[in-house]
């Protein structure tokens, strides 16, 4: 096999392709924020009106600890009581699924094409 | 048999001549474990608390079990590639040579994005560490932490770029005396030194899975969080003196450490902290071993828990900066990224180009982003890079029977680990799919975009069979 001398990159170039790689980046993590689908928000189902460690659940060597912490039970309500939700749809699991398998056939078939040139150009047909 | 041997400094395969020119080779086994155990042990010391909020104490306990199964399947089958492989760049080399270029650059993303993900949340952390001693010292209005975030992250870059040698022995320090911390706490409050303090049933009661075996999966994301980092290891593997002896002997060690600290750490925070207050790691507890010590009544305990926990978070956000750097310059050096990064300094002989670069990407993220969102995105990061492990090794020993290159280290009952490791990580998908789907769906889309990017365009400025640097025979079936 021929052997592939790659082009010379100039400097302009080289720094638009690191900036394309920072935006990409801070794009995948800022942008599901800014748009307000990030993460799993634990929230209150049903609040407790003039909570006390009884009503809040807590035992007495539970509710003991809080007010070690330093709690009481209004300042710790929200932190006892809320709970993420775990309800999830099928479509939505199917689709992450398919999202993961597509990832890694895609980076492997392209591999596997790049890394037989590698294999061909370092120990020849 | 090749004349391959990677305990010689002319026939280690890095390039034709060997690592006679390039990064130094100073280190020994103590510094890989320091560079291993110090950028996981900040786990014990805050995030893994998360995994409690999930699924109740229990839950945690389970997933940090399972997660240590996950991370011994990750130790064990990184031992025997980088024991052949002893190049900066970690998984990265190992993809590079193992399964191709696209893979590799993918793999590079995944541990520079891990470490610097995890460098950000060490120094947000460390901030709000700044923050609590200051309050406890009489300073009545909120400090602001952002100025302590920005000099811890400046500073250990500073040291980073200054050399390797002294960055890891301050590694390796910093992370005994992180370790030595936890042991103590675990003395002191179970009974062993003192009196106990520990009331595990009572605590329970009432919430021993508050949401069922469902609780339990969610856990296992951030279950990684005890041990997310282990594999960070394999990146000292082109400055280490006997690649290898240092690097199995290092993350062996490495993982049996943090197994031990892991338990450690559950047994006494869940014994101490009601689980609510655990599980909350933004308005609860930030830091569960902190918080525990303070609830000791002993203010022993406390400046060496605060201290301990000062340590762990930089001996972690040092070893980050350690390995983003390699994983960086090692694409650099392949012109899987501009050829710039991969410059070695004339004096310190260190990746200076690279660590001075992802400065102000760890800025960024730790002063804009919120800690759980960080961590998240750096074990997606690490979590895909673990599903990547499986299938090196398969490939590695089809490609590389046993008998075809010596390996420093054999993992045994091959391929066990592989499949066990394969099945954890799975679970531990449909665990992030259940908290954070959107924030996987958008990290795939990144890296199904780059990956389009870097092979319809980057890709022409490789040198193609140049990039193959390890004296391996002609692999099985090409």
């Amino acid at each position: 096999m021929a052997h592939y001398q790659p082009p010379r990159q100039g400097k302009a170039s080289q720094l638009f392709d690191v900036l394309v790689l920072v935006v990409l980046t801070f794009g995948a993590l800022f942008v599901p924020l800014w748009m307000g689908m990030a993460g799993a928000a634990k929230s209150v189902s049903t609040p407790v009106a003039n909570p006390t460690w009884e009503t809040l659940g807590q035992t007495e060597a539970q509710s003991a600890k809080y007010e070690a912490l330093g709690f009481t039970p209004e300042t710790a309500h929200d932190l006892i009581l809320a709970r993420f939700d775990y309800s999830f749809s099928i479509t939505a699991l199917l689709t992450m699924i398919a999202v993961i398998l597509l990832y890694y056939v895609l980076i492997l078939r392209f591999s596997e094409v790049e890394y037989r040139e590698v294999i061909s150009e370092k120990f020849g047909e | 048999m090749t004349d391959f041997d990677i305990t010689s400094q002319t026939m280690d395969g890095i390039g034709p001549h060997g690592t006679k020119v390039g990064l130094l080779r100073v280190l020994g086994p103590a510094h890989v474990w320091a560079l291993g155990v110090g950028i996981v042990l900040v786990g014990e010391y805050m995030g893994w608390n998360f995994a409690v909020g999930k699924g109740g104490a229990y839950a945690a306990l389970i997933a940090c079990w399972f997660a240590g199964i996950l991370y011994s399947c990750v130790a064990m089958i990184d031992s025997e590639v980088t024991s052949t492989v002893a190049s900066a760049g970690g998984q990265y080399t190992q993809a590079k040579h193992i399964i191709g270029p696209l893979m590799a650059f993918n793999v590079g993303l995944y541990l520079v994005f891990a470490y610097t993900m995890l460098e950000a949340a060490n120094a947000i952390t460390a901030g709000y560490l700044f923050s609590v001693v200051a309050s406890m010292t009489g300073h009545e209005e909120a400090l602001d932490q952002r100025p302590f975030i920005i000099l811890v992250i400046m500073f250990l870059a500073w040291l980073n770029y200054r050399g390797v040698l002294a960055t890891l022995t301050f590694n390796l320090v910093i992370t005994a005396i992180a370790f030595l911390a936890i042991i103590v706490l675990f003395l002191s409050t179970t009974g062993v030194i003192g009196t106990g303090m520990m009331e595990h049933a009572a605590l329970f009661e009432g919430h021993e899975l508050p949401y069922g075996w469902i609780g339990v999966l969610a856990a296992m994301h951030f279950g990684l969080w005890f041990y997310l980092g282990i594999e960070g290891t394999t990146q000292a593997a082109e400055e280490v003196r006997s690649p290898a002896r240092a690097l199995p002997f290092g993350t062996l060690a490495g993982i049996m450490t943090l197994l031990i600290a892991a338990t450690l750490t559950w047994y006494v925070c869940s014994g101490v902290l009601p689980w609510e207050f655990l599980g909350d790691g933004v308005n609860g507890s930030v830091a569960p071993l902190f918080d525990t010590a303070r609830l000791s009544g002993s203010n022993a305990l406390v400046w060496l828990l605060g201290f301990g926990t000062l340590f762990a978070t930089l001996a972690s956000a040092n070893g980050c900066i350690n390995d983003a750097s390699r994983a960086w310059f090692a694409m650099g050096r392949d012109k899987y990224l501009p050829g710039w990064f991969g410059a070695v300094h004339p004096k310190y002989r260190t990746p200076y180009r690279a660590i001075v670069f992802l400065v102000p990407i760890a800025l960024i993220f730790a002063l804009g982003a919120p800690l759980d969102q960080v961590i998240t995105f750096s074990i997606l990061s690490g979590l895909l890079g673990y599903t990547f492990m499986p299938l090196n090794i398969i490939l590695f020993r089809r490609k590389w029977p046993l008998e075809t290159i010596k390996r420093g280290y054999e993992h045994p009952f091959h391929p066990v680990p592989a499949i066990t490791l394969l099945t954890l990580c799975g679970v531990t998908f449909f665990a992030v799919f259940l908290g954070y789907g959107t924030q996987l769906v958008a990290m795939i889309g990144f890296y199904i975009v780059v990956s389009l990017w870097f092979h319809f365009w980057r890709y022409r400025f490789v040198n193609r069979g140049a990039q193959f640097t390890m004296p391996w025979p002609k692999p099985r079936g090409y």
